[in-house]
């Protein structure tokens, strides 16, 4: 039985990897000025270690690949891993399917505090680099807290009322972000900015940024997966069969907002990406979270990138904020589990 | 010295009292029923028992230790539980459900080892699940879902088996088979057995000791034929009720009476 899973662990792994890899030289080429397949990866090549190829490009081509697109192909890649497997620990500890860092309202608490930050802390020195991310993390942590306390009757969630529980608190932080818009003056622009989420002018410095973030949460997520199977029995057997469930759900939920409020804290709310894709990968491996998890790490990474490649290409010479182009997909999809849901009894 | 030592409990739900003033002992190798009308406390009692909720009062010894004391996981390896609610409508396989069962057992990180692997293979064979080992549980019956739980209950290699109404949901059929698999589990391997139970006949079948709950105070406790008097489940369960004698085993058995 061990045996059938790790085999499906490896095989899994492995396709989304080399679907990734393919989907990062395609999204590289895809830009106002196309650049074609070999060409774009022998610039990919060239600056790998092992590699060193005679120049047959132009410095601005090289600048273009290396400078201009590449760091947004990764972000893209990182925040879709962050933002999906957030949503893969969400679900799996709250047994509840529509548990999206989005939909419970923890983005927009992390996108208030990020605005906190940017209004009232600009200049302060004291955690400099850190201070964004920090305010993020605790807006999300916040409204994490404020969603689950009101979602909770005499000890109990059911799946509804977590969902609603997370539509009033994102209208009452929207109203109080909204208020800072408003009261913000200069600084208007760049708060509009994380309401609807762009991975524009982004550097590497970026993206290194947030790697440490992706690496520790999903590691700690990574060593909760057969917890996180157990737990699908309900938490009372979960109890029963020796698992420290509050502690457990504490922590795991913590993690994940730390991943939803670094993620947001760079790149602004992106809806959705939590939701759609650890679904359709349960369709396709199974309830497993010892493949669901990597699998749908993999997977919403890649399914960010695309989405990102359509914003920045759609329409020439203008871009479309990605939250758009996540909420076309997902407000529909959302809309489809829950007409499910309903139907069945359950989602 | 006794398993369960249950001293002067009570409980209460905000201001309405649950339980109250419960004490009694259970020993090593009992089969033991507790049985009641609707809203008795049996429920609350069993979960006080298996370590999920924490009386208002009084305290529970399990092996002379305070049965708050245990770990989440040693208290795991001593006492597996049968849930009314059984298993939620799940796209796991029975093998996998069934392995979950190993949970307590298994170093932190670590997969399942061969000798795991044995042990849930035994008990599926044993309550025949065999050959659905490979089906997802929601395309399980309500019947066969209880086997898969009693199988993940066995994996988990208890001392203790406490059951909480397993028969509620389950034609005959299904209530024999699940109670039938308890009882030759009891007397292979000596664990003792704690159940709720709405049927009393079943109970009389099944348990070797009785604790009647009523209203949330012992009404009595003891041998099944002590227990089981018709004055005092005419007047508790307030229903007309004629007793009579098994015919095989020689137990007291209800008949209802309409009116």
């Amino acid at each position: 039985m061990e045996e059938i899973i790790r085999t499906k662990q490896i095989i899994w792994t492995g396709a989304l990897f080399a679907l990734l890899l393919m989907s990062l030289v395609l999204s590289v080429m895809i830009g106002s000025v196309h650049l074609p397949f070999t060409l774009t990866l022998k610039i990919l090549l060239n600056h790998l270690p092992l590699f060193d190829l005679t120049p047959t490009w132009t410095l601005a081509q090289d600048a273009i690949v290396w400078n201009l697109r590449l760091p947004r192909v990764f972000l893209a890649l990182v925040i879709g891993a962050m933002l999906s497997s957030t949503g893969v620990a969400f679900q799996g500890m709250l047994r509840n399917p529509l548990a999206d860092p989005y939909i419970l309202g923890v983005s927009v608490g992390a996108a208030f505090g990020a605005a906190t930050s940017i209004l009232f802390f600009r200049n302060s020195s004291l955690l400099g680099y850190l201070t964004t991310p920090l305010f993020s993390f605790s807006g999300a942590l916040l409204s994490l807290w404020f969603v689950m306390a009101l979602a909770k009757h005499h000890g109990q969630r059911d799946r509804e009322t977590l969902i609603l529980a997370g539509v009033v608190v994102q209208s009452l932080i929207g109203a109080f972000l909204s208020f800072l818009i408003a009261i913000s003056g200069q600084q208007m622009q760049e708060i509009v900015f994380w309401m609807m989420g762009s991975l524009a002018n982004h550097s590497w410095q970026d993206v290194g940024m947030l790697i440490p973030y992706l690496a520790l949460g999903f590691f700690y997520l990574s060593l909760q997966k057969r917890d996180l199977n157990l737990i699908s029995l309900g938490e009372s057997a979960a109890t029963h069969l020796g698992m420290n469930v509050e502690k457990k759900k504490i922590w795991v939920l913590v993690v994940g907002s730390l991943l939803t409020g670094a993620a947001v804290s760079v790149v602004g709310i992106i809806g959705f990406v939590g939701l759609i894709v650890p679904h359709l990968m349960r369709l396709l491996v199974g309830p497993d979270h010892r493949i669901l998890l990597p699998i749908s790490t993999l997977a919403g990474a890649i399914f960010l990138l695309w989405a990102d490649t359509l914003a920045r290409s759609i329409i020439p010479s203008r871009e479309i904020p990605i939250g758009v182009i996540t909420a076309f997909i997902g407000a529909p999809f959302f809309a489809y589990l829950l007409k499910k849901g309903l139907r069945r009894g359950h989602v | 010295m006794n398993l369960f030592d249950v001293i002067h409990v009570q409980h209460q739900f905000g201001t309405i009292p649950v339980l109250q003033d419960i004490e009694f002992q259970i020993k090593v190798g009992e089969t033991f029923g507790i049985i009641g009308p609707n809203g008795s406390g049996k429920s609350t009692l069993i979960r006080t028992m298996s370590g999920l909720l924490k009386p208002s009062g009084g305290k529970i010894l399990l092996n002379g230790k305070s049965i708050r004391s245990y770990r989440k996981r040693e208290l795991a390896k001593i006492i597996a539980v049968l849930e009314q609610e059984g298993i939620p409508p799940l796209s796991f396989t029975v093998e996998e459900v069934v392995a979950m069962g190993r949970y307590p057992w298994l170093k932190p990180l670590s997969d399942l080892s061969l000798k795991d692997e044995q042990i849930v293979q035994t008990a599926l064979e044993k309550l025949g699940l065999w050959n659905l080992r490979t089906k997802p549980v929601n395309n399980l019956s309500g019947g066969q879902r209880q086997m898969v739980s009693l199988a993940r209950a066995m994996v988990q290699q208890p001392r203790v088996l406490i059951l909480d109404e397993p028969t509620t949901f389950l034609d005959i059929g299904h209530q024999m088979l699940v109670m039938e698999h308890v009882r030759e589990w009891h007397q292979s391997e000596g664990i003792t057995v704690i159940m709720v139970l709405h049927d009393l006949n079943l109970a009389s079948q099944y348990c070797n000791r009785l604790l009647l709950l009523d209203n949330g105070h012992i009404k009595s406790c003891g041998e099944v034929h002590d227990v089981l008097q018709p004055a005092t489940i005419s007047s508790i369960y307030k229903t007309e009720i004629i007793m009579i004698n098994h015919p095989v085993h020689q137990v007291p058995q209800f008949l209802l009476t309409s009116k």
